[in-house]
């Protein structure tokens, strides 16, 4: 056991776990981040999918112990911004969200595109999208989603 | 219960690779699905672990006169966004998994997991790239060919960490890099092909060809290619048939879960075939 301290949503967190805890598991388990998703737990799938310093990372692949010190984004953080609002809504105005599971993590990859390049063609869209499953929606409605963000979150990004 | 250790200097993390047995760890994606267990569990590493990713002078991405130096703990995305990386390297690091693995995943990672599957070695193949070996006593350089020995076997020596990649920024203005696999993302390497060759008026004044995935470590063949320089194009199609012939009896790939034996090295010859016919030509004409 270790202490390991981080910046979680904007707030400054520590916990005692073993430096080898998944991530995904230390973020569910001590901070209840259920916005966090397992799916296949070795990197195929994105729903595990947070931003770590900014940058778009599977959880289930990160250790605990790579992260002191780091600033770590999950959908629970993602949701109270202005930007997590538009991308919600449009999300759920263009039927971007099926059975849901994929969602939080598609989200956040939308997230991390947007604040990289805020206008994105389509393309832009599915290469950033690439490393997040969905079984239910056949990735359209999703890109949408993404477009609609960009159009609606315009002064934001 | 294995221990971690989170040196914030090379020169400690050194001094603790002298100490005791310890698998390096970079960016880990590599490491975490090896090791991963049930779900919700521990991860089970067999040894303590040396986090990487704390030392800020292994994250250096640098052009040093005319070489280019990649930190041990530069991600895929690092050196893809890197202006000087050269385009082979770029586009085989691009057809590595995903952004949220590339952004984490480091190309020293790629190096030493050693994989005849790994893209970025294929890349660096063809670059002539090299590492450097660093511990406590001092540091060696090894050329890539001689760093990997096998299917997930370095040169690596008890003690040694690889700190950096040099690759030599040689002129080389056709760079091709391909990857045939399942589907774009996520998906490893039925094989690859790395061509890197300089084209002057209509003749190859260097060239260097790499396979991927065909073999238990990449295929190039500097004799080969000693063939092919200096001919011209019409040169070349004289020769292509003899080219071809010795290339195939080099790919000696094997089947396996994600292709087959016969088909790899159909479409390796390809590959091989499209670029002599059109990916040089191009350049020439």
């Amino acid at each position: 056991m270790a202490k390991t301290s981080f910046i979680l949503n904007g707030e400054e967190v520590s916990v005692e776990a073993d430096p080898l805890k998944r991530l995904l598991d230390v973020l569910r388990e001590d901070f209840e981040a259920l916005g966090v998703k397992e799916g296949c737990g070795e990197g195929e799938c994105g729903a595990c999918s947070i931003l770590l310093n900014g940058k778009l990372v599977n959880s289930c692949m990160i250790p605990l112990g790579a992260v002191e010190g780091a600033d770590i984004v999950t959908p629970e953080g993602l949701r109270e911004t202005e930007k997590g609002k538009v991308i919600i809504e449009s999300f759920a105005d263009t039927g971007a969200v099926q059975c849901g599971f994929c969602t939080p993590g598609m989200m956040m990859a939308a997230e991390a595109l947007l604040e990289k390049n805020n206008n994105p063609e389509e393309s832009e869209i599915r290469e950033a999208l690439s490393g997040n499953l969905c079984r239910c929606t056949g990735y359209d409605l999703i890109v949408k989603g993404v477009k609609t963000s960009a159009e609606r979150g315009k002064d934001l990004w | 219960m294995v221990k971690s250790y989170r040196p914030d200097t090379l020169p400690e993390a050194l001094k603790l690779m002298e100490t005791r047995d310890m698998i390096p760890f970079a960016g880990g994606t590599d490491l975490m699905v090896k090791y991963q267990s049930w779900k919700g569990t521990l991860p089970g590493f067999p040894k303590d672990v040396l986090f990487l990713n704390y030392i800020s002078s292994l994250k250096k991405i640098e052009v040093k006169g005319e070489t280019l130096v990649i930190g041990a703990g530069v991600t895929l995305s690092d050196v893809a966004d890197y202006p000087e990386t050269p385009k082979v390297l770029r586009d085989a690091v691009l057809s590595i998994a995903a952004p949220g693995i590339r952004n984490i995943a480091t190309l020293s990672g790629n190096i030493c997991n050693a994989s005849p599957a790994g893209d970025s070695i294929c890349a660096l193949y063809a670059l002539d790239a090299s590492v450097v070996l660093s511990k406590s006593g001092g540091n060696r350089e090894c050329a890539l060919p001689e760093f990997i020995t096998g299917p997930g076997k370095t040169s690596l020596n008890s003690g040694e960490l690889l700190t950096a990649v040099k690759i030599p920024l040689k002129k080389a203005n056709v760079q091709e890099f391909r990857k045939v696999g399942t589907r774009k993302a996520n998906a490893l390497s039925k094989l690859s092909f790395s061509a890197v060759a300089e084209i002057k008026g209509d003749t190859v004044d260097g060239i260097a060809l790499a396979f991927g995935a065909v073999g238990p470590t990449v295929i190039r063949s500097t004799e080969l290619e000693k063939k092919l320089t200096g001919k011209t194009l019409e040169q070349i199609k004289l020769i292509q048939k003899d080219i071809m012939n010795d290339y195939s009896a080099m790919i000696v790939p094997i089947d396996d879960q994600r292709s087959t034996a016969a088909y790899r090295k159909q479409v390796a010859l390809n590959l091989l075939k499209n670029f002599l016919e059109s990916g040089l030509v191009q350049e020439m004409q």
